[in-house]
């Protein structure tokens, strides 16, 4: 044959050539930080928001009345000081003067009122669950407000340093309506610009900020890369210069590369397993009607060996709601440790026939399945037969509602204040006691935790409680996660706060 | 000659509205309860009344089926639960950013799927066929997502030469526009070359096995007009079929490589919309993906007629 194609093949060389040269160009100025996240945030109204990544967000666009420090002690922000009332059902609040919101409205006790009434009255607001003990918000002058409570609350404060404590601006909110969070308006150290769902939301540095010496970097863009794979690699190749929620898997190979650094903390909340003792028919199983064989399900798993095989011992094993960082955790209630023959004798015990079928209902993802296979070792030695069900994280939420299993695999990302990660799990009808563990001392124990008003009293009574949950309530804890970032070495003044909630200020690009 | 056309635009309404209730009934069978996806670890059950009351999940479903045809009806597509953003917004965003990664993917299939399957019939036997085919099954077999990360290994990690994902509008800037998408298009439009090069093979081997074909060439004509002119023609209408299923497929999203790349598309709307039951969004994306699907299978038709003048009459 003597016709001609060409060389098809050396032209496309030729043009991925030209493309790569002319793409190679476009490196970004560096007075951005890009920022990894998990997840895209949900709506970005802090009435309305639900996500733990929308509040990675809103540590840089809305700031609190109060936050907390590392060492999860409670300092202010917007406000100034508080003052409780001797009966402890009024709370008096001194703001800060000189602050504006990112549209030049002054902040002040009028828009302090405004974004708390706000947080209280507005439909489908997911803050007033979480301060409905404020009966109503009094100005006292420019600068103070006074919270009159229906009963007095300790958990409140702490309320402030999340969402609930957010400011809004009361003009951009009355404006915008349930539209405020497609363009939110606070007082944080950075201004909201653009946000497109799934790529990114851009924020940029508020000149007028009350603390603006703090604030050096001008732009941040939050973007959502859910494969942690993928994450990484734009870390690596310089895409991003900040991640957060590293997998434990991947930690060595942070350490070992010299151009990226590791950040740790440990997290607020907890990972456990929620036993349905009440739920529906299927609590009707010996795990949930016999405290016995809750012990000996507890005994035969060794917290250590879960953590050393799955999370190359990152995390920190407990058997408690709270970490052991915090001034509530308990030293008298130690971890137990595995004990096979103990665990085998409380069986013989309680009379039930084994093996001991259990229905294991665990979220779809890599670790917590390992973690449940590892489990289902280790309690079949004991006598017990857990049916690993992987649910898809949506259908899982129903069916612990439903009562649709005899042990669910749970995580908890936390709060400040103890009584937020054990009153909804542990009281009788608690939003969240899925396995409808219900008992009136432990009720009443932790309702007074709420009210009371000192360190002292409130400890005492959390360990009271605790002698009754620990050994026949709804929830086994295993481990707090250790809350892993990456960043690049370019990222200087980046620390892990408890929350886990990427804090802005202080951190400087070099 | 395009008097079909009519017929064919009239058949789009009851078919359209048959994927209306098809879209609607089988998201229901989805378990999980969209306002407890909503309210995640905010469960304070007045909201969680009030999140059903607000988007009519109380109602019976042919209310709820009603309310929402009626609305896309008059021209709303309804709010997405999540962002609160409305779901024509959503889609309006999107489209531009799957459009030009589908496009891209497609001329990236078409260089080399279409050349390659001409090459390798007109040489068959040769080093040129086996190649081809070995790049065919290579295209075939090799998942998208693993092509993906391995691609942003080499080109991003490791040489650095594009980013290693995300999306750049063109008219914000055109060469961080193809430096985002041409790994993805790539990783897209390898697949569908493997698919086009096979069916271009088998076709213009039949092509240049028939009598026209041998008639060309008893008349003299030279060997490049008789492939290119004669057999080339007519053995394109399968391939123009095949290529506007596959467009029509890449313009429903690419949920795999959109994941990888984090490019901001259909697929990775729609799949972040099935997990948080964000249904007003689902229904909107799939009830505007199929529409478009519909009208690109019009047109393959419509370009059979341009191609094949015997189906002209």
């Amino acid at each position: 044959m003597n016709f001609k194609y060409g060389r098809p093949s050396a032209r496309l060389a030729a043009l991925a050539l030209a493309l790569g040269l002319a793409l190679a160009g476009g490196a970004q100025a560096q007075s951005t930080l890009r920022i990894g996240l998990a997840e895209d945030p949900d709506v970005l109204d802090p009435t309305l928001a639900r996500t733990y990544v929308g509040r990675i967000v809103f540590a840089s666009i809305c700031d609190k009345l109060f936050d907390i420090d590392e060492k999860l002690n409670v300092v202010p922000q917007l406000a100034l000081s508080q003052q409780v009332s001797p009966d402890g059902k009024a709370v008096t609040i001194k703001l800060r003067p000189g602050v504006k919101f990112h549209d030049g409205e002054p902040f002040d006790a009028e828009a302090a009122k405004f974004s708390l009434d706000r947080h209280l009255t507005m439909q489908g607001s997911f803050r007033r669950a979480e301060i409905n003990q404020v009966d109503r918000v009094e100005v006292v002058d420019p600068l103070t407000i006074r919270l009159q409570l229906k009963s007095p609350f300790s958990p409140l404060i702490a309320q402030l340093t999340d969402r609930a404590g957010m400011m809004v601006s009361p003009k951009a909110a009355k404006a915008a309506g349930d539209k405020f969070g497609t363009a939110p308006v606070c007082a944080g150290p950075y201004k909201f610009v653009e946000r497109v769902p799934q790529d990114r939301i851009v924020v940029e540095r508020f000149k007028d900020y009350w603390d603006a010496r703090r604030v050096t970097i001008e732009r941040i863009v939050y973007r959502p890369i859910q494969d942690s794979t993928v994450r990484l690699a734009n870390l690596k190749s310089g895409q991003l210069d900040l991640l957060e929620r590293l997998l434990a898997t991947d930690v060595d190979e942070v350490k070992k590369d010299s151009k990226l650094r590791l950040a740790t903390g440990t997290e607020l909340g907890y990972q456990g397993l929620t036993i349905n003792v009440a739920n529906g028919e299927k609590a009707n199983n010996p795990l949930g009607k016999n405290a016995k064989v809750r012990q000996a399900f507890e005994l035969a798993l060794d917290r250590e060996t879960i953590n050393k095989v799955v999370f190359n011992g990152l995390q920190k094993v407990d058997n408690q709601w709270v970490p052991q960082a915090s001034p509530f955790h308990m030293d008298k209630f130690p971890t137990p440790k595995r004990d096979l023959a103990k665990a085998r004798t409380l069986i013989k015990e309680s009379g039930v026939a084994t093996p001991i079928a259990i229905d294991f209902m665990v979220p779809n993802n890599p670790e917590s399945r390992a973690v449940a296979e590892v489990m289902q070792a280790m309690t079949a030695e004991a006598g017990f037969d857990l049916k690993i069900r992987v649910t898809e994280f949506a259908t899982s939420l129903n069916e612990a509602e439903k009562g649709n299993f005899h042990l669910y695999f749970l995580a908890w990302s936390g709060r400040t204040d103890p009584d937020g990660n054990i009153f909804s799990f542990a009281s009788c009808g608690g939003p969240l006691n899925y396995g409808k563990f219900c008992d009136k001392k432990v009720d009443e124990l932790l309702t007074q935790a709420r009210t009371a008003t000192t360190f002292s009293v409130r400890k005492t009574l959390y360990e009271q409680a605790a002698a009754e949950i620990l050994p026949r309530g709804g929830v086994i804890y295993l481990y707090h996660r250790t809350l892993l970032f990456a960043h690049s070495p370019k990222l200087a003044g980046f620390k892990v706060m408890p929350d886990g909630l990427i804090r802005v200020t202080d951190l400087k690009l070099q | 000659m395009l008097k079909f056309l009519p017929r064919r635009l009239l058949q789009l309404v009851p078919t359209l509205f048959l994927v209306s209730v098809l879209i609607f009934g089988l998201q229901q069978l989805l378990p999980g309860d969209p306002a407890l996806v909503m309210a995640g670890e905010e469960r304070d059950p007045a909201v969680i009344e009030q999140i059903r009351r607000q988007y009519r999940l109380d109602q019976p479903l042919p209310m709820q089926y009603l309310h929402w045809i009626g609305n896309v009806l008059s021209g709303d597509l309804g709010e997405s639960m999540r962002i609160k953003q409305p779901v024509s917004e959503l889609i309006t965003a999107k489209l531009p950013v799957t459009v030009q990664l589908a496009t891209m993917a497609m001329v990236f299939a078409l260089l080399i799927g279409i050349p390659a399957g001409i090459l390798s019939a007109v040489k068959r036997g040769s080093a040129w066929d086996v190649g081809a085919n070995v790049f065919a099954l290579w295209g075939l077999s090799t998942p998208n997502f693993w092509l993906g990360i391995m691609l942003i290994f080499l080109f991003s990690v490791k040489l650095g030469w594009l980013p290693a994902s995300g999306f750049v509008s063109p008219f914000e800037d055109w060469r961080q526009s193809l430096a985002t998408t041409v790994m993805p298009a790539f990783v897209l439009g390898n697949a569908i070359a493997a698919v086009l090069m096979r069916h271009m093979r088998s076709a213009m081997l039949q092509a240049m096995g028939s009598d026209y074909v041998r008639t060309a060439r008893a008349k003299g004509l030279v060997e490049k007009t008789v492939v290119l002119k004669h057999a080339l023609r007519n053995a394109l209408t399968p391939v123009i079929t095949l290529g506007a299923l596959e467009f029509g497929t890449l313009l429903s999203g690419a949920v795999l490589t959109e994941q990888v790349f984090s490019i901001p598309g259909f697929g990775k709307l729609i799949v972040d919309a099935v997990f948080n039951r964000d249904y007003a969004v689902v229904q909107g994306v799939v009830l505007v993906t199929a529409t478009v699907y519909i009208l690109l299978n019009l047109l393959a038709d419509v370009l059979y007629v341009l191609v094949n003048p015997r189906l002209r009459d």
